[in-house]
């Protein structure tokens, strides 16, 4: 089943395209990477798939559903983290999570958040501010708040970068956990192409807001001719018309 | 509109104010202040003996009101303001909250603050000054009401142009109102504005509430017409700055400004 389906999707900022056409599918319960370099409109079409920025034209399914007629129902089914994306620091772990919880309309919240929080080995810091975590704590309370709401499709944007090797790993693991355990399909942005290569089971190439390939990561790297997803990227990046090994 | 998500995003703002005293000092703060210095003066002019009223009660009235709106608009602002300082946001964004729940919650905040503002400058007047803010009576309410509404309206459109513009407007969450401040009649009647000024004077609604306070204090007799037509314009503001409101939010989503509000 396809859970994310976007047709010749186009978003232009003052007549220059930032996405150009792109029509891609997700399929469930997969692990998809998005990549591209950087420019390639990856987070402008995740920022769409979120109902943030409005597309020039083009369409988008989420679910079998058009997002500009099921937006509320869509949104309660998917969710999203980003390193970037910071939750109030002013706020404390618990506070934050209850708050998500409650704005996603979660049952029992208490018992919710102290689940996820034991899953992410986060249940000491529930009582402490939010802005006195660290990276790593922080990456698994923006991964605990994903989760909340039991999404059926996860969007996750770099959400290893600025961790040291030890917490990515363990970021990854528990990434192929919720995967399996819950039959989340995630679509996941990254610049590491070990990592991609290690997680995703299928991978979109993008470039100058244009799909470029789409494909296993193993398929691609024989496609290419390359030793690895690494050089594939590189040549894609670096020469996103005639990005085939000579 | 879901109540789960309006109630998230009220318990969002009272976790900050039970343990920050800046944000309990925003609500009392600045109303006490105002209170102290426009108190002695009412006092002073009291005993100057002009006018043949009570030139206390009328200031006070005046200063309590007006605050009662300054709350509420500053309220509805800082609400706003406080998901765009912490870059919240997006996170709140992309969960199923409707913006009509957003407003929602920041108008029942506003609420919450003014009750807090109303009480403690009611108990503040009465013990320094003798003031009994209960001579409104009942018109205490629908003058409340009118304020709050007006003061959100005010709130939603200072939002709407940060939204738009960026946080280099936010300045307008604190000093918009003091634009209307000369036009609403707060402290004089219309009748002592310039002819050309009073007309808009009359297109707002916070002119008719201090018309209408001062009225009660003076005749004792609650200006039915004048309540009818604050009424009349804090709809017509209301509805005017909603569609602004929704047009904004549209243009930002289109400029892909959402993320960027800084």
């Amino acid at each position: 089943m396809v859970v994310i389906e976007t047709e010749n999707l186009v978003k232009k900022f003052n007549g220059v395209a930032a996405v150009d056409g792109l029509s891609m599918q997700i399929h469930e319960g997969q692990i998809t990477g998005l990549l591209g370099p950087n420019g390639a409109g990856k987070t402008t079409t995740i920022q769409m798939l979120l109902d943030l920025i409005t597309p020039t034209s083009g369409a988008i399914k989420i679910f079998g559903k058009d997002m500009k007629h099921h937006r509320e129902e869509i949104l309660g089914r998917i969710n999203f983290s980003s390193p970037y994306v910071a939750l109030p620091g002013n706020l404390k772990v618990w506070e934050n999570l209850a708050t998500f919880a409650r704005l996603y309309g979660v049952k029992d919240i208490k018992k919710k958040i102290n689940d996820l929080a034991d899953f992410f080995e986060i249940r000491n810091l529930l009582p402490k501010m939010t802005s006195s975590l660290s990276t790593g704590q922080l990456t698994r309370l923006n991964l605990t708040k994903a989760l909340l709401n039991d999404p059926e499709l996860l969007l996750l944007d770099e959400p290893t970068s600025s961790l040291d090797p030890d917490i990515a790993d363990k970021t990854r693991l528990m990434l192929k956990r919720i995967q399996k355990e819950r039959k989340v399909s995630i679509l996941y942005t990254s610049h590491n192409m070990e990592e991609v290569e290690e997680l995703c089971e299928r991978v979109i190439f993008i470039s100058n807001g244009k799909l470029k390939d789409d494909g296993t990561p193993a398929e691609l790297v024989k496609k290419y001719g390359h030793k690895d997803l690494n050089d594939v990227f590189l040549s894609i990046a670096r020469d996103p018309e005639n990005n085939k090994k000579t | 509109m879901k109540l789960h998500r309006i109630q998230a995003l009220l318990m969002r703002h009272l976790y900050l104010y039970q343990r920050s005293f800046p944000r309990i000092m925003d609500i009392l703060y600045w109303p006490v202040m105002e209170l102290l210095l426009w108190g002695f003066i009412s006092m002073y002019v009291g005993k100057l003996n002009v006018g043949g009223f009570n030139v206390v009660t009328v200031l006070l009235g005046a200063v309590i009101f007006w605050d009662l709106l300054s709350q509420s608009q500053r309220s509805v602002s800082v609400a706003f303001l406080e998901d765009v300082w912490e870059r919240n946001f997006l996170n709140i964004f992309v969960t199923p909250l409707r913006i009509s729940e957003f407003l929602t919650s920041a108008v029942i905040l506003a609420f919450v603050r003014i009750l807090m503002t109303g009480v403690v400058m009611g108990v503040l007047a009465a013990l320094f000054y003798k003031f009994n803010i209960f001579i409104f009576g009942f018109y205490l309410v629908p003058f409340m009401l009118n304020l709050l509404v007006f003061g959100s309206t005010l709130g939603f459109f200072t939002t709407a142009i940060i939204l738009r513009y960026g946080t280099s407007a936010q300045v307008l969450a604190f000093g918009f109102l003091f634009l209307l401040q000369p036009f609403s009649a707060v402290f004089y009647p219309v009748s002592v504005l310039p002819s050309f000024v009073q007309p808009i004077a009359y297109a707002l609604p916070s002119t008719y509430v201090f018309e209408g306070m001062r009225s009660v204090i003076t005749t004792g007799v609650f200006p039915i017409r004048d309540f009818a037509l604050s009424i009349v314009t804090n709809v017509i503001f209301l509805v005017l700055v909603l569609w602004y409101f929704y047009r904004m939010f549209a243009i930002v989503k289109v400029k892909g400004r959402l993320m960027k509000l800084d």
